[in-house]
C-alpha cells in the first residue's frame, strides 16, 4: 500500500471541515423504521463445529470469533468461561470442552 | 440454542452478504467477490476485513462483527476534518436485541429511584422543556487499537477507528435530575437503554456514574450529533454523553435513569471493563497481584492522518505531516513530531479549538535528511501535562492503549 506524500508546496493549510459543528437548531425528531443486517454464516465445518454453531450464534455472529487472533488453549478456555459465567450462555460442560477444542484447532497458537 | 427469531425480512441478500467472513468470499460469484476489503496491517492476523455499506444510515464502514454490530470508522476519515460524519461514526453494541423501529411520539425517558418526583419525559419534553447545550466530544471505545496489543488479546479487534468526534446537542443530565429532585443519600445514577440481552438471566447493559459526576453540568443527554438526529445505530433517539470518558458510559437509546442510594452491583459497572490499577494501566503479560479498577477517563492520543505505514516521502524536501489529537479528559496542550524515532521532537501547529474534549487538528513541516527508511512519531501532551508514553501499554483486556504512534516511511530522492 504505497502512497507518495506530496511535497509541502502542494498541500497548504489545515484541511477544512465538512461539518460546521454549529449549534443544532433541530426542533423535532423523526420516527425510524429500519432493517439492521444480521448474519446466517456458520462456522467452517469440522470436528466440533456443531457445538460452536449450536451454542455461540444466539448472541453473536460467527465473524466475532473468526476475526479474533490465534490464542492459547488457556486463553480460549477463559473466553468460553466468560461467556458462560458473565454472559449466562447456557452451555453444557461437554459442549464447552468441544467449543474450546474447536477454537484451539482452528485458532490456536501452537 | 441458535437464535431462530430473526425476522425473515432481515434475511435479505444484502444483510446476509454483510455477515459473511472473508473466508467465505472465495465461494461467492463474481459480483460479491468484488467486495471491498481493508488490510488492518496486524502481525499474526487476521488482518483483512470487509468494508460494508449495508447498515442503515451508515456509509463505508469496516465490518468487525455483523451482529451485534461492531462497525469501525475507516482511518482515512480522520484526515478529512475533526468532526466525524454521522454516517461514519463508529458503532458498537453489546447485545443484538435493540429495536430498529422507534416511534418518537410514544418514546419515554424515565427517571426513577431516589427522587422526589418520578419523571416520564416525552421527546418533546426533552427537546423543548429544558435548556439546550452543545459540546464537541470524542466518543472512544475503551478497546480502541486492541488489535495492535502485543501479545494479542481477545475482544473486539478494533484498529484505530473505534473513536469518532461530534458536536453533541442535548440537555444537561443535571437539569433532568434537578427536575426529578434527587433525594439525600443518592450515591450513583444508573443508565439503561432499549437494548436487552439475548439470553435469559444475562446482564442487561447498564452503566453508572457517581451522583457528583452525573451533576457536573457536562454530562448530557444528546438528541443530535452534528446538527442532525442520531443514527439508529449510534443510539437514536437519546444517548448519554460523558465528555472525556470512555464510550462504554455513553449509553445508547437511553430510556431509563435510576438514582441509586447504594453502589451499583450490576455486571457492567461492578465487574466488566476493568484495567490494572497501575500507571498507564499497564502490566507485563503474565504478571499478577495487581488490583483491577474500572475504565473511566480517556487518555491523550494523536495520529498522523496524511501519511501511512510504508508511504514514500521525498528526501531533502519539505513535506507536510498532518493529523488529529485529543487530550482525553482535558484539552490538547501541544503535539510534537519526531522524524528520528523519538530522539528529538519538533512542535506542531495546532488547528482551531472546537472544544476541550474534541479532536484537534495539527500540522507541521518536516524534511527527511536522506533517502532510506525513517520512523515518524507523534505525541500529544494534554492540558494536565500528561503526555503519551513511549513504551508499549499492555493489559489483559486490551483497554486504554495510548502509546505514541509510529509510522514507518521511506524517503525517496526526487
Amino acid at each position: 500500500m504505497l502512497r507518495a506524500v506530496l511535497p509541502i508546496v502542494t498541500v497548504l493549510g489545515f484541511a477544512l471541515l465538512a461539518y460546521p459543528g454549529e449549534a443544532a437548531s433541530i426542533t423535532t425528531l423523526k420516527s425510524l423504521k429500519l432493517d439492521v443486517p444480521t448474519s446466517d454464516t456458520m462456522f467452517p465445518a469440522g470436528p466440533e463445529s456443531d457445538a460452536i454453531n449450536n451454542n455461540c450464534l444466539a448472541c453473536h455472529s460467527a465473524d466475532h470469533v473468526l476475526n479474533q487472533p490465534s490464542l492459547s488453549r488457556e486463553a480460549w478456555q477463559e473466553v468460553v468461561n466468560k461467556m458462560i459465567t458473565a454472559y449466562k450462555a447456557p452451555v453444557s460442560p461437554d459442549d464447552a470442552k468441544a467449543i474450546v477444542d474447536y477454537l484451539v484447532r482452528t485458532k490456536g497458537t501452537s | 440454542m441458535r437464535d431462530h427469531d430473526v425476522q425473515p425480512s432481515m434475511l435479505t441478500r444484502r444483510g446476509v452478504l454483510g455477515g459473511m467472513g472473508i473466508a467465505s468470499l472465495a465461494l461467492l460469484s463474481a459480483p460479491a467477490s468484488a467486495q471491498e476489503t481493508v488490510d488492518l496491517d496486524v502481525p499474526g492476523g487476521p488482518s483483512m476485513r470487509m468494508v460494508t455499506t449495508s447498515y442503515p444510515q451508515k456509509g463505508r464502514m469496516i465490518l468487525q462483527r455483523s451482529s451485534p454490530p461492531w462497525l469501525e470508522t475507516p482511518f482515512e476519515v480522520f484526515d478529512q476534518g475533526v468532526f466525524t460524519p454521522n454516517n461514519q461514526h463508529y458503532v458498537s453494541w453489546h447485545w443484538a436485541n435493540f429495536p430498529a423501529d422507534i416511534d418518537v411520539d410514544s418514546f419515554r425517558l424515565n427517571v426513577r429511584g431516589q427522587v422526589n418526583q418520578i419523571l416520564s419525559l416525552s421527546l418533546k419534553d426533552v427537546l423543548h422543556g429544558l435548556p439546550r447545550v452543545d459540546i464537541a466530544a470524542v466518543n472512544q471505545c475503551a478497546g480502541n487499537s486492541r488489535i495492535y496489543a502485543v501479545p494479542r488479546v481477545a475482544g473486539a479487534q478494533w484498529a484505530d477507528g473505534s473513536m469518532s468526534n461530534a458536536i453533541w446537542t442535548g440537555v444537561r443530565l443535571k437539569d433532568v435530575l434537578d427536575r426529578a429532585g434527587v433525594k439525600a443519600g443518592a450515591v450513583q445514577v444508573r443508565f439503561g437503554g432499549l437494548d436487552d440481552p439475548a439470553m435469559e438471566g444475562a446482564p442487561k447493559f447498564l452503566k453508572s456514574l457517581t451522583i457528583d459526576h452525573a451533576r457536573d453540568r457536562e454530562v448530557m443527554i444528546a438528541f443530535a450529533m452534528n446538527g442532525e438526529q442520531l443514527p439508529l445505530l449510534n443510539g437514536f433517539p437519546l444517548r448519554l454523553v460523558v465528555p472525556g470518558w470512555c464510550g462504554v458510559y455513553w449509553v445508547k437509546m437511553l430510556n431509563d435513569i435510576e438514582v441509586l442510594d447504594h453502589p451499583d452491583t450490576n455486571y457492567w459497572t461492578a465487574t466488566g471493563y476493568r484495567v490494572p490499577d497501575t500507571p498507564y494501566n499497564t502490566v507485563k503479560p503474565g504478571e499478577t497481584g495487581f488490583k483491577m479498577v474500572p475504565v473511566t477517563r480517556n487518555a491523550p492520543r494523536s495520529f498522523i492522518t496524511n501519511i501511512g505505514n510504508g508511504d514514500s516521502v521525498p528526501a531533502a524536501t519539505p513535506a507536510l505531516a498532518r493529523g488529529i489529537a485529543f487530550g482525553g479528559d482535558c484539552g490538547v496542550a501541544r503535539v510534537d513530531l519526531s522524524i528520528d524515532g523519538g530522539k528529538s521532537w519538533q512542535p506542531a501547529q495546532l488547528g482551531a479549538d472546537h472544544g476541550t474534549y474534541g479532536f484537534r487538528q495539527w500540522q507541521t513541516q518536516f524534511t527527511l535528511p536522506a533517502g532510506g527508511a525513517h520512523t515518524l512519531m507523534v505525541r500529544c501532551t494534554n492540558t494536565k501535562n500528561v503526555a503519551q508514553p513511549g513504551f508499549r501499554i499492555w493489559n489483559p483486556a486490551g483497554y486504554m492503549f495510548n502509546t505514541i504512534e509510529t509510522t514507518h516511511v521511506v524517503a525517496a530522492k526526487g
